[in-house]
């Protein structure tokens, strides 16, 4: 747009903050390992314990880069749906994608008994739940889908998809009053969400997905501005409203989908690094807002990442609990501040 | 042609037999009473909806021959409907204007700035144009989305009631600015409006719509027609020719 004051400087602090926040969530933990440690375990130079580089290329960078996608993938999917759906109260699942992965997995947790033995035996491998996982929010999105390519207002998927998110919800809610003591902590544990589970192959798988909405997203970005003016002056601006719908849906779905299949349904990044990024930016131009959405998001999730696993500590608290602890006063106080929402 | 709204196989015919023509630069009102069509017209004239039958011809070319694309090359829209986000500046409201024009990710060459800011001269928002949309009033964020249609470059604007919400200096500012430009820049100015009594003072072509008839001309070949007395029930008020304005009758 035109005249757009360059952002440069902010964007380079905000690289230098993330990069710093990698290396602080790399460097606590459990064990406290100095940060000369680190970057011998990273260039393979002298180390003084050989335990240590285990530690942290197979479990303190895994967990660090899946922080990062996931404030990548929630953040920006919370925006696409926000600025689709014109409403500020929009996340990236809105459109029924959690509830659909939870569906999945209390099916395959707590319905497993129902099903028999075959099923249960299948049950306590990792990958098992991430398909479950992904299967239920496929399934609730292609019926999403297939609803938003009939209905011509974009408000109505938004209902839409509020009322699949009931109805699966109260699916799961009959299956926990049925199921054992057993399989409900189980399911509870995955809804806490955890970034730690993940090995180097499911983190390509994730990132591949990740990236692809991030393309999807770029791709958009000229559609989402035309859209900040309503549908009618952006079909008025040659923009294919159906298209960019589409697009903006299936970008939302690959990346909160996946997020969610892996690591269970983190709920307030989508929502609340929106808000902060246009607090911060003050624009509403997705030229600017697409890339720190991104940035913001992952050192948020970094950030909290680092808290859950209450450094020096045996003890890790669940994810899922920490962004909200942590953001929402985040944006309570930026609202406070500016005294105005930007949307 | 005729216009109307298709459902499930039913049609509901709002307007028929409607024939006319407007011309290049000519500043064009088309009024009518509530509900009599205005709106569905200019929905209809902008590709928004189909036609029931008949067609349009924009330049020799029917509309519907005219891609998404091509189209935002030739019509503009100011609507009536709130802006969803009113966070953006001036200037970027207006740039968004150069959509049709700009590479898929939307950045403006020299020329798309040239003419986003030949378009702040022309509604004289220079001095407003980092302002944000809504610290803006009304009437100033009517010029504003005159000038974010005028920066599309199109060969005609069509303007759903652009006067409404507006005190009575500013509709005649806005009308006036209207003609302005259209005179200026040859564009086509089609607007609806309810200030008949304005828009016969300012117009140059004026299309009326009235049970199902269309009649369009001059206002002074319209007046002579003797159109704008049957456009309401004259148990109220009546049209005096001479002044070319409405009186309330006193009863």
């Amino acid at each position: 747009m035109a005249n757009q004051p360059t952002y440069r400087l902010t964007f380079i602090v905000l690289s230098v903050l993330l990069i710093g926040c990698f290396l602080m969530n790399i460097s606590l933990g459990s064990v406290s390992i100095p940060l000369k440690g680190i970057f011998a375990a990273f260039t393979g130079g002298e180390i003084d314990k050989e335990t240590w580089r285990i530690t942290i290329l197979d479990i303190r960078l895994p967990k660090a880069i899946a922080a990062m996608l996931v404030g990548f993938g929630l953040s920006l999917s919370g925006l696409l749906m926000q600025t689709l759906f014109r409403n500020p109260l929009s996340g990236p699942f809105v459109l029924g994608l959690s509830s659909g992965a939870s569906l999945g997995v209390a099916l395959l947790i707590m319905g497993a008994s129902a099903f028999g033995g075959f099923f249960a035996s299948l049950l306590l491998s990792s990958y098992s739940l991430v398909i479950a996982a992904s299967i239920g929010s496929f399934l609730v999105l292609l019926t999403v889908m297939a609803v938003s390519y009939r209905v011509k207002d974009t408000m109505s998927i938004l209902i839409i998809g509020l009322m699949f998110g009931s109805i699966t919800g109260a699916i799961v809610s009959v299956l926990t009053y049925f199921s054992d003591a057993e399989e409900l902590k189980q399911f509870m544990m995955w809804t806490l969400g955890s970034l730690g589970n993940l090995d180097w192959q499911e983190l390509s798988i994730l990132s591949f997905l990740v990236f692809l909405g991030i393309g999807l997203s770029v791709w958009a970005i000229k559609s989402l501005n035309a859209f900040l003016l309503g549908e009618n002056y952006a079909r008025s601006l040659g923009i294919d409203i159906k298209t960019s719908r589409i697009v903006i849906i299936i970008a939302t779905s690959l990346m909160a989908g996946s997020c969610t299949a892996f690591v269970g349904p983190i709920a307030f990044v989508g929502l609340a690094v929106p808000h902060i990024t246009r607090l911060f930016f003050n624009t509403t131009n997705h030229k600017i807002l697409v890339p720190s959405v991104c940035l913001i998001g992952a050192i948020l999730m970094l950030i909290c990442d680092s808290i859950a696993q209450v450094p020096f500590s045996e003890m890790t608290l669940p994810i899922n609990a920490i962004t909200s602890i942590i953001g929402a006063p985040v944006v309570i106080w930026l609202l406070v501040r500016k005294r105005k929402m930007i949307f | 042609m005729s216009i109307g709204y298709q459902e499930k196989g039913n049609t509901k015919v709002i307007a028929e037999a409607i024939d006319f023509k407007v011309s290049r630069g000519k500043l064009v009102a088309l009024v009518g009473a509530n509900g009599i069509g205005k709106s569905t017209l200019l929905r209809t004239l902008a590709k928004i909806q189909q036609p029931i039958s008949g067609e349009i011809l924009l330049q020799n070319k029917a509309l519907h021959a005219y891609s998404n694309g091509d189209l935002a090359k030739e019509i503009s829209l100011v609507l009536t409907e709130q802006l969803p986000s009113k966070n953006l500046t001036v200037i970027e409201l207006i740039a968004l204007g150069r959509q049709p024009y700009t590479n898929w990710i939307g950045n403006l060459s020299k020329n798309d700035h040239a003419i986003v800011e030949s378009a702040l001269e022309k509604t004289n928002l220079l001095e407003f144009k980092d302002r944000k949309c809504y610290t803006l009033s009304d009437g100033q964020l009517q010029k504003v989305m005159i000038a974010r249609a005028l920066a599309q470059d199109t060969s005609m604007i069509i303007l759903d009631e652009p006067t409404t919400h507006l005190d009575m200096y500013h509709k005649a500012y806005v009308l006036n600015l209207l003609k302005r430009l259209a005179h200026d820049t040859q564009k086509t100015m089609l607007f609806s409006t309810h200030e008949i009594d304005l828009a016969i003072q300012l117009c140059d072509e004026m299309i009326v719509m009235n049970d199902g008839k269309v009649f369009s001309g001059t206002p002074c070949e319209l007046i002579s027609q003797g159109v704008f007395e049957a456009l309401f029930p004259n148990d109220l008020i009546t049209f005096d020719a001479t002044s070319g304005s409405f009186k309330v009758k006193n009863t």
